[in-house]
């Protein structure tokens, strides 16, 4: 090999480290820099894209009305590319070369559980908009989805007493959100005095495609004379598949109904529901809220989108929430430092989609209304229960054997996330 | 106009003739002006009211009750501020509820009554039981099997009228079967409900199966000829559903089949190995969505035709991309398999994205035609139609194939070719042409796919990702460059993975196969069905 | 004389293992030693970021040595590369102790709320980080020898080889995703604290892991170098050429690949361990068929057998998917897909390879002028 060939090999290691340096390298601060930490590409890129075009919408139209603190936002937006390693690098990137002032981001609880560390070592900001499975309250995460017992527990609640439920299927993809969220339930239930025989438990892997033995199963279940349903925890691209077998081995919603708590206004998108009518779903959001709020915001973003049927779903509320919190927690601190930010947002009460107000808590969850809503053909969800008041975000489930004694409180004096009231300590059960 | 008046006509006589059954029945008086008020009113009620109110229906002998119910379950049905109710007929007219005149505005205030599963039940069993003396057999099944189902004591007079009359054997026999249920449920004699319980238990499934279990309250003498029953039925349903199983596995090893018959030729007969299968059968599909959103927007009457339509244009379109893959790519590198693999895995992941960019990354609906939905019975079992059609669809396609690899000069060719290049050429066979064709019949039928695949599953950017570690693993288990192989691979796979799945779980049952795959190709390093001669050891 | 073996003619790997000496110390003493407002600074992002960089170009380089130099194209390597970093993971959690969520001394966080009640037998030692140290070792290499023995016995080769390994890798995946398997399921292994008692989070630590990396990358490199010199490589290289031939001669060409193979997933397994640390997250998509493969690209886009292309070619990439996720994160895929494309068109020997290639080509041009002529080319592996 040339003695050429290794100096200019030499040349562009050395040359290559500098571009980095160039790259990475700190740029002037005039703006608000705003992280959007969502797969652009990748497996869920599918669910993920949404996010991104509303935070860029939503910082968009703050600075239309004069930006925060007098200075512009500027969104910095990066690919981790569905790939958790690469969320927790670039959550490093944004934070240390970006020097933003709060990430939006994350859909998966790996993803999370990938940028936690990162959030809390460089004491950032994270607003995370998925419902997820709870057991989890860092002081840098601010989850502004809902906890099980904002979803899961009322939609039981709803089917027991409206449909008069008295088996079930807890159907799930096998990650922790569908684990945790079932086995909630199933203490749930059996505290509710539903035998084991009457549940039937079923895990399936991602993407899982050809549902026909499952369905059949389910079917099968709901033969054994008592009133069935389905409580499907089922994730993303399986739902389509399983959708289109229930559709065709003919189990209809006034048979056997599935109540989910993946499926939105966007998965539905992608299916023709007129088979799927009354099957349900519950969500803190749905598109079909009828009050002014919501009607504005669809216009906005159907406008921002250019396309008159886009559709708008919880996630999407979850980021509007957030930001709009995250906002008036700066207003109020008067500056974007995360630490006084941080202490600002609790407390902080912004109007949410659904015709009510959304609060900050302790805890760094939010209060929410839960909705349940039923299937309709052109792919909407008709309303049909709401619960009265707002039910706050329970980070620690009451059903669980390891969590049930503990709690979380981000203020003054405590500052814990997982004070355990039976010890009396700071972290966790403690054995 | 026409028809519609004559479906009208029909209605009326209909209706009358469910009022006559019901005053015949001696089920209920002639409903007075009054109660009918008052049970409309209930319909701008709670969904307890609502309930309430469609029952009363059912029984009332309103004319207008079977309008009323189906604008309900339509959300055609409204509710004025001061509790009177209008519905709107199909093309639009609002009707008062109670007099089914037309009348020409909304009364204040009106909203669409709203309907939940509980309500939506309610009314599927209140229109049973209207529906019970239809003179649409179809109709009149549905009617029966509601009524099964909603087990409403009501409905037992309707029932006995009907059956008196009824000349279809297959409504009869459903007819009965419900008569049968009321019986089952209702306050009878021990006798009557023996003798239901065997009509039940001839019915032989998971319904009669549920219906049994639930009986309320058995005399010993009754528990035991249900127990007895019960355990018939189970016995044929554990064997009807090992076959079943088994059909499941076929279904699978269809889509498996579908999935890799493409890569059977661009990797089996052309030693391609290309990555960017899956993005064709993407392709295929993404042409379906783009068919069926044409004809959805300007021919909606084509729509049961739009899968037929697709097919050739996924064909030529998969099949013209492919071609512009070997004319652009892969012709520069053949002989040189691996390295073909990575360019098309870059290739793979190009057309990914550019999907996502040209459609957006979420799914995108492709609906089924009428043809492709729902399910039907086959003794004990249940066959859906799309998977039944993908059965057939992929032998077809198998053999289509097989027929223009061994019967026409193309094929000839390209077998020619690939045995052996050299002597080809100078057969005078343009190699080169071939190549090129070759691959475009491959990627083609690849697009083929994705039209059936876009029946039962996502049309997503990463509809191809799913399928191809699985097609490379039809392929190579069968045997490089055997279409038979590839169809006993495709189907030894689908249905041992089904078989595995009651046993061991979806997931356990994959790895399973997996590893039974990798220590079989360790047993016979070339498939199933090993090429053979000298031109193998390349 | 060592150095005179190892190196033969050519100064590359002197090069090679100078410029990583060099930008080691740089990047170490510029991150520790000056202020974070320096211009100089080389900020602690960068150092985590270059370190997972020298851990995929380990990976890269044990894929070189069986792929570049015996012609078995593996594509189940992330296999290995993932479960040593599992081996890590699992150590790392067990350093977590009581500081846990849950606060259990024992039981990570996952299994305190699957109501796991004791740790199950395999994770029993990962305490320990000799033991977890030689498992890191140890499982991808018994995997490796288990799988090779079948498959190289059976006369597995080819595609037939790639398709099986990448079966292996993908049932791997399905297998760590289950929650049943004890591994946290799709959550993985995370929220690492402690490695040998220091915190994880300080710049020092990472400046060290980072060293230890480039260390390792060093090391895999002399051993592959000093393999591929020696008489056992010379007979790799003429399983690679002619597999049947060099049988004939009397080889014992399983024994032969069945080492190489082995060897070289020990070192995708050590790659995993060091990579474990510093992206903070061991999770089952690093066992993905695509992940696999996306190394092997990196072989190809650096040049194939010729190790120091397997690394380079690792590290160029990844920096270009840093880079464009960042600055195109709507197009960056068609920048790398283009990439693959364009390097198996246009550069089929890599950059290690194409570069030189042209600037030979330029001074001969140079040197045609002055009256010599070039001297011919080093020998390339063949094609498959």
């Amino acid at each position: 090999m040339s003695t050429r060939f290794t100096k200019w090999l030499a040349g562009a290691v050395l040359g290559a480290t500098a571009m980095v340096g160039a790259t990475f390298g700190a740029r002037a601060e005039e703006t608000i820099k705003i992280g959007v930490l969502h797969s652009l590409s990748g497996t869920m890129a599918i669910s993920e894209t949404t996010l991104k075009d509303v935070m860029l919408m939503l910082i968009d139209e703050q600075n239309k009305k004069g930006g925060v603190l007098g200075k512009k936002l500027e969104a910095v937006v990066v690919d981790p590319a569905s790939n958790w390693p690469l969320f927790a690098e670039k959550a490093r990137q944004l934070i240390s070369q970006d020097k933003v002032s709060a990430v939006f981001g994350c859909w998966t609880s790996v993803s999370r559980k990938s940028v936690l560390p990162v959030f809390e070592e460089l004491n950032n900001i994270l607003f995370y908009p998925v419902q997820y499975e709870g057991e989890e309250s860092s002081r840098n995460i601010f989850y502004t989805g809902a906890a099980p017992n904002q979803q899961a527990i009322p939609a039981v609640d709803y089917l027991m007493a409206e449909e008069g439920v008295k088996r079930w299927v807890l159907a799930g993809t096998d990650y922790v959100y569908p684990r945790t969220t079932n086995k909630i339930l199933e203490a749930y239930l059996k505290a509710k005095g539903v035998a084991a025989d009457d549940i039937m438990i079923n895990y399936t892997p991602f993407g899982h495609s050809d549902w026909q033995t499952i369905v059949a199963d389910i079917k099968k279940f709901g033969s054994a004379g008592k009133k069935t349903a389905v409580v499907s925890t089922i994730n993303g691209d399986a739902n389509v598949p399983f959708y289109k077998e229930l559709a065709n081995q003919g189990i209809k919603a006034t048979d056997i109904p599935v109540v989910a708590f993946s499926v939105g206004e966007e998965e539905l998108a992608g299916l023709d529901t007129s088979n799927l009518v009354g099957h349900l779903a519950a969500w803190n959001y749905f598109m079909s809220v009828d009050v002014p709020e919501n009607a504005e915001f669809i216009k906005k973003w159907q406008a921002y989108t250019n396309n008159p049927k886009r559709v708008t779903n919880d996630p999407m509320e979850a980021h509007v929430i957030g930001f709009n919190m995250w906002v008036k927690a700066v207003e109020k601190a008067g500056t974007t430092d995360p630490d006084k930010v941080i202490d600002a947002l609790i407390g902080v009460s912004v109007p949410n989609l659904s015709g009510g107000y959304s609060t900050m808590m302790p805890n760094h969850h939010i209060t929410k209304p839960v909705l349940i809503g039923e299937i309709k053909a052109d792919g909407q969800f008709d309303i049909v229960s709401q619960t009265p008041g707002l039910i706050m975000g329970d980070e620690w489930s009451d059903y669980l054997e390891g969590s049930k004694d503990l709690i979380s409180d981000w203020r003054a004096p405590l500052k814990c996330g997982n004070f355990n009231v039976a010890t009396g300590k700071c972290g966790g059960s403690g054995k | 106009m026409v028809i519609s008046t004559l479906s009208r006509l029909r209605r009326l006589c209909l209706i009358a003739m469910a009022i006559l059954t019901l005053a015949g029945a001696g089920a209920i008086g002639q409903a007075r002006a009054q109660d009918v008020q008052d049970t409309l009113k209930l319909f701008s009620g709670s969904y307890d009211d609502i309930q309430k109110g469609i029952e009363a229906l059912a029984v009332s002998g309103q004319p207008t009750a079977i309008e009323i119910l189906q604008a309900l379950t339509d959300n055609r049905l409204l509710a004025g501020a001061d509790g009177s109710l209008v519905y709107k007929d199909a093309a639009g007219a609002l009707h008062d509820a109670a007099t089914g005149t037309v009348v020409a505005a909304e009364p204040a205030g009106a909203k669409p009554v709203r309907a939940n599963n509980r309500i939506r039940r309610a009314v599927e069993a209140a229109l049973g039981q209207l529906t019970l003396v239809s003179p649409d057999p179809a109709k009149r099944l549905e009617a029966a099997l509601s009524v099964f189902k909603s087990k409403d004591q009501t409905a037992l007079p309707l029932i006995e009228t009907a059956l008196a009359r009824e000349t279809d054997a297959k409504v009869k026999t459903a007819l009965e079967r419900a008569k049968a249920a009321l019986v089952l449920y209702g306050p009878g004699e021990e006798p009557a409900k023996l003798a239901a319980v065997e009509v039940i238990a001839a019915q032989g499934d998971q319904d009669a199966l549920a219906m049994l279990a639930a009986t309320p309250s058995p005399s010993p003498a009754l528990a035991a000829a249900i127990k007895d029953a019960s355990d018939a039925i189970e016995g044929r349903l554990a064997l009807w559903s090992g076959v079943q199983s088994f059909y499941y596995g076929i279904s699978l090893g269809s889509v498996l089949l579908l999935a890799a018959i493409g890569l059977a030729i661009t990797f089996g007969v052309m030693g391609v190995i290309n990555m960017a299968h899956g993005e064709m059968v993407m392709i295929g599909a993404y042409t379906t969505f783009v068919v069926q959103d044409i004809i959805r927007n300007s021919a909606p009457w084509l729509f049961d035709y739009s899968l037929a339509i697709a097919l050739p244009l996924a064909f030529l379109v998969s099949g013209a991309v492919g071609i512009l893959i070997e004319r652009v790519i892969i012709r520069f590198l053949y002989g040189r398999p691996l390295e073909t693999l990575l360019a098309t895995f870059g290739l793979s992941l190009v057309l990914q994205q550019a999907v996502r960019s040209l459609f957006g990354p979420t799914n995108r609906e492709v609906g089924n035609p009428a043809w492709m939905s729902g399910a039907f019975d086959l003794g004990g079992l249940t066959l859906t139609y799309n998977r039944m059609w993908i059965i057939v669809f992929s032998i077809v396609v198998l053999f289509v194939l097989m027929v223009v690899l061994r019967r026409t000069a193309f094929g000839l060719q390209m077998r020619a070719v690939t045995q052996n290049r050299r002597m080809a050429g100078s057969m005078g066979i343009r190699t080169n042409w071939v190549d090129m064709l070759t691959f475009g019949l491959g990627s083609g039928i690849a697009g083929i796919a994705g039209v059936a695949l876009s029946q039962i599953d996502n049309v997503s950017p990463n509809l191809g990702q799913g399928y191809i570690i699985d097609s490379f693993m039809v392929v190579v288990f069968g045997g490089v460059g055997n279409l038979w192989g590839t169809l006993v691979g495709a189907m030894t796979l689908g249905i041992t993975n089904k078989l595995l799945e009651p046993v061991a779980g979806a997931v356990l049952g994959k790895i399973f196969v997996l590893v039974a795959l990798v220590l079989f190709i360790q047993r016979k390093p070339r498939g199933l069905f090993p090429q053979k001669g000298r031109a193998v050891e390349r | 004389m060592i150095m005179k073996r190892l190196f033969g003619s050519d100064a590359m790997a002197l090069w090679f293992l100078a410029c990583l000496l060099v930008v080691t110390v740089l990047v170490g003493v510029l991150n520790l030693a000056t202020p974070a407002d320096s211009a100089l600074h080389v900020p602690t992002y960068l150092v985590a970021l270059l370190g997972k960089y020298l851990c995929y170009a380990i990976l890269a380089l044990s894929i070189d040595l069986v792929w570049g130099y015996v012609g078995i194209l593996s594509l189940g390597h992330g296999a290995f590369f993932a479960l040593g970093g599992y081996a890590m993971g699992m150590y790392l959690m067990r350093q977590i102790g009581p500081r846990g969520v849950y606060g259990d001394p024992v039981l990570p966080d996952f299994m305190v709320f699957l109501n796991w009640k004791e740790l199950p037998w395999y994770w029993l030692g990962f305490d320990n980080f000799l033991f977890a140290m030689v498992m890191v070792a140890l499982v991808p290499g018994i995997l490796a020898f288990v799988f090779g023995y079948l498959a190289f016995r059976s006369r597995v080769t080819g595609v037939y080889l790639s398709i099986i390994t990448q079966a292996m890798t993908y049932a791997l995946l399905l297998a760590f995703f289950r929650n049943d398997m004890g591994f946290g399921g799709n959550n993985g292994l995370t929220d690492f604290k402690d490695l040998l008692g220091f915190n994880l989070q300080t710049d020092g630590m990472r400046v060290a892991l980072f060293a230890a990396s480039a260390l390792a990358l060093a090391l895999c490199y002399l051993l592959c170098l000093w393999i591929t010199r020696s008489r056992f490589g010379k007979v790799l290289i003429a399983v690679r050429d002619a597999e049947s031939r060099t049988r004939f001669m009397g080889y014992r060409v399983e024994g032969y690949k069945l080492a190489a193979f082995t060897l070289s997933a020990v070192m995708a397994g050590v790659a995993g361990a060091l990579y474990v640390p510093q992206v903070g997250i061991i999770n089952p998509g690093e066992f993905a068929p695509q992940n696999s493969i996306e190394a092997v690209v990196w072989v190809a886009v650096g040049g194939r057998g010729t190790l120091v292309g397997a690394a380079v070619g690792a590290i160029v990439v990844n920096f270009g998917k840093t880079v464009f996720t960042g600055v195109l994160p709507e197009l960056w895929l068609f920048a790398l897909g283009g990439l693959f494309v364009f390097v198996t068109l246009l550069m089929p020997k890599g950059i290690v390879g194409t570069v030189p290639q042209l600037l030979d080509m330029m001074r001969s041009r140079k040197a045609q002028n002055a009256g010599e002529t070039a001297k011919p080319e080093a020998p390339r592996p063949a094609a498959e």
